[in-house]
């Protein structure tokens, strides 16, 4: 904002009033993560005590995974997200290109359909497609999970926004080589949109593994739970008061996506605000 | 011009023409068809579910004109559950943007430790909100949660959060505000990153001298589109908000934190009134669009200088 830079004073007061704003945001972490290593006594002793005085880690962790099958709400949600993002991929990147480079009759309805869809929340859509999935017997399977996610008019929308920039020599030099649309999409589009993809990837992964509203209503055996719905089967059904293993089940709901996070901040930022179209 | 040639060269671009036409078909089709399916299909069932009285497992289903509407409008509940959504809304749209803003102007207004900043508080918006209602319930537990501990530890009483009626509905707007402030923070640096330098150093040369006044005279009103962005998509995401309700209050206590999702996810999901749920759903639709066309519309308009 102002190019000169802030004098040692103001620079200080700018830590200052930033660092105590990084302290409330980070507060619950911390918070998460020592009680997770605290035993129910120290918990509850009504003591406001930062670190632990008896080093109950191993106890809490081993804990969860005993009580609640979490290896199996982890792996469900890897299977899930991971599967809707290749599926994703496989559907809309076509379209995308589709609605950037061809020309064919429907192409603005199509285009005017995709733009109403970005104003569609999916809570709005979830009661006849739960209709839909109830009387086809699909529901409780992954199916019910990955099939409503398949479609992603924000993926169109975006990737679209991307192809309409790609010069359209390289499309036509392949077309003159011989190489089909499909071909195209593939071997052409698709290297080239590898950041756009990637940012669409992050989008859609850290959207599903956090999803909790969907999978709430569309599965019901704990043996399809994603993480959240895990998290929250454990904290009502078994976890109760203790909070020690309640905080050890939560570190370990978030730990995949925060660490990923911390590893590639840029790309997660971009990923989930991409030019912040979708709500 | 030979007759010949030009019919070939007709032919030539029909035929490419018709070549397109099927690729697109075949590229675009799975996509359409699946718009239809899960996009379009729903919506206008939902619209037709919300005027009969369907319950879901019934045998058969009766139009019943704007029946649910009304029984709706003058149920205490669902006005609880509008209400709340809208207070709800209401405190968390403007201080998460303002504190979004003030992060981002601090953030951009120095050089050290941006990128450290800048993960600390998004980081709230990546966790999942389930596991983090999970710790905030545990957090503001009046007896042993962090919070009530750290207000004693400075000698003030602390509220029972999550089962004081006149507290519960801020306490989850709190919650709120900690998950959007970072994502609001990431809008606006992008807002102020694109800002361009030269305005800064035209208003210098015109007599714009302290920081308060470039903010007023190039910030603020540069930072317009944005700042309208970020209001309607705020305020988009706090009509959604359920998770926290679900996980840690229920709706109570009393409604006092009903919220439009949780009421459309218990009918329609717990008693299976499946008509009436389609109708608090369209209400709920209704907002949302609203909101969303807005942004369209004034951020289609708008004119950049830059």
């Amino acid at each position: 904002m102002n190019a000169r830079g802030l004098g040692s004073l103001a620079g200080a007061l700018r830590h200052v009033v930033l660092m105590l704003g990084a302290v409330v945001m980070l507060s619950p972490f911390a918070w998460m993560l020592l009680s997770s290593f605290k035993p129910q006594s120290e918990i509850m002793s009504g003591e406001l005590q930062f670190l632990p005085q008896r080093w109950a880690a191993i106890e809490n962790y081993a804990q969860v995974w005993s009580r609640v099958p979490m290896g199996r709400f982890l792996l469900n949600g890897a299977i899930v997200t991971a599967t809707i993002f290749a599926l994703q991929v496989l559907v809309n990147l076509p379209c995308a290109y589709a609605l950037a480079k061809l020309r064919f009759r429907g192409r603005r309805a199509l285009f005017g359909v995709v733009l109403l869809g970005l104003m569609i929340p999916m809570h709005a859509t979830a009661i006849p497609i739960y209709i839909l999935f109830h009387h086809a017997g699909i529901l409780n399977t992954y199916a019910a999970l990955i099939l409503p996610f398949m479609i992603s008019v924000f993926g169109i929308f975006m990737l679209r926004q991307f192809f309409m920039s790609v010069p359209d020599d390289l499309i036509d030099a392949a077309r003159i080589d011989g190489m089909s649309e499909i071909g195209i999409v593939w071997r052409i589009m698709l290297p080239t949109a590898l950041p756009a993809v990637t940012a669409f990837g992050i989008f859609s992964v850290v959207a599903h593994w956090n999803d909790y509203f969907w999978p709430l209503i569309a599965v019901s055996s704990k043996d399809l739970y994603t993480p959240p719905l895990g998290a929250a089967y454990f904290r009502l059904n078994d976890g109760g008061t203790d909070y020690g293993v309640l905080m050890a089940a939560a570190t370990i709901v978030i730990l995949p996506l925060a660490l990923a996070f911390l590893l590639a901040q840029r790309r997660f930022i971009e990923g989930v605000t991409f030019t912040g179209l979708k709500g | 011009m030979n007759t010949a040639a030009t019919t070939e060269l007709r032919v030539a671009h029909d035929r490419r023409d018709l070549r397109e036409a099927l690729a697109a078909f075949a590229l675009a089709g799975p996509a359409g068809a699946l718009i239809l399916v899960f996009l379009l299909a729903p919506l206008v069932c939902i619209g037709l579910l919300s005027l009969t009285d369907y319950q879901l497992g019934a045998k058969s289903l009766q139009f019943i004109g704007l029946d649910n509407y009304a029984s709706m409008f003058g149920d205490r509940v669902f006005r609880r559950s509008l209400q709340n959504t809208l207070v709800y809304a209401a405190v968390v749209v403007p201080v998460s943007v303002a504190l979004g803003l003030g992060a981002a102007l601090l953030i951009e207004a120095g050089s050290s430790l941006r990128a450290f900043y800048r993960t600390v508080y998004f980081l709230p918006v990546m966790a999942t909100l389930i596991a983090m209602a999970i710790v905030w319930e545990f957090a503001l537990h009046p007896k042993f949660g962090l919070v009530n501990l750290s207000l004693k530890w400075i000698g003030v009483a602390g509220f029972d959060w999550l089962q004081d009626r006149r507290v519960v509905l801020y306490t989850l707007a709190g919650i709120g505000i900690w998950q959007s402030v970072g994502f609001n923070m990431v809008l606006f640096m992008a807002g102020l990153q694109a800002i361009p330098r030269d305005l800064y150093e035209a208003a210098s040369v015109d007599g714009v001298s302290n920081a308060w006044d470039r903010f007023r005279t190039v910030t603020w009103p540069m930072l317009g589109p944005v700042s309208l962005f970020v209001v309607v998509i705020t305020a988009i995401r706090s009509f959604q908000v359920f998770d926290t309700v679900q996980v840690m209050t229920k709706g109570g206590p009393n409604r006092a934190s009903e919220v439009l999702l949780y009421t459309m996810y218990t009918e329609g999901f717990e008693f299976f009134r499946t008509g009436y749920a389609a109708a608090v759903t369209m209400v709920f639709l209704a907002l949302v669009l609203v909101l969303a066309t807005l942004k369209t519309w004034f951020l289609d308009r708008r004119v950049h200088y830059a």
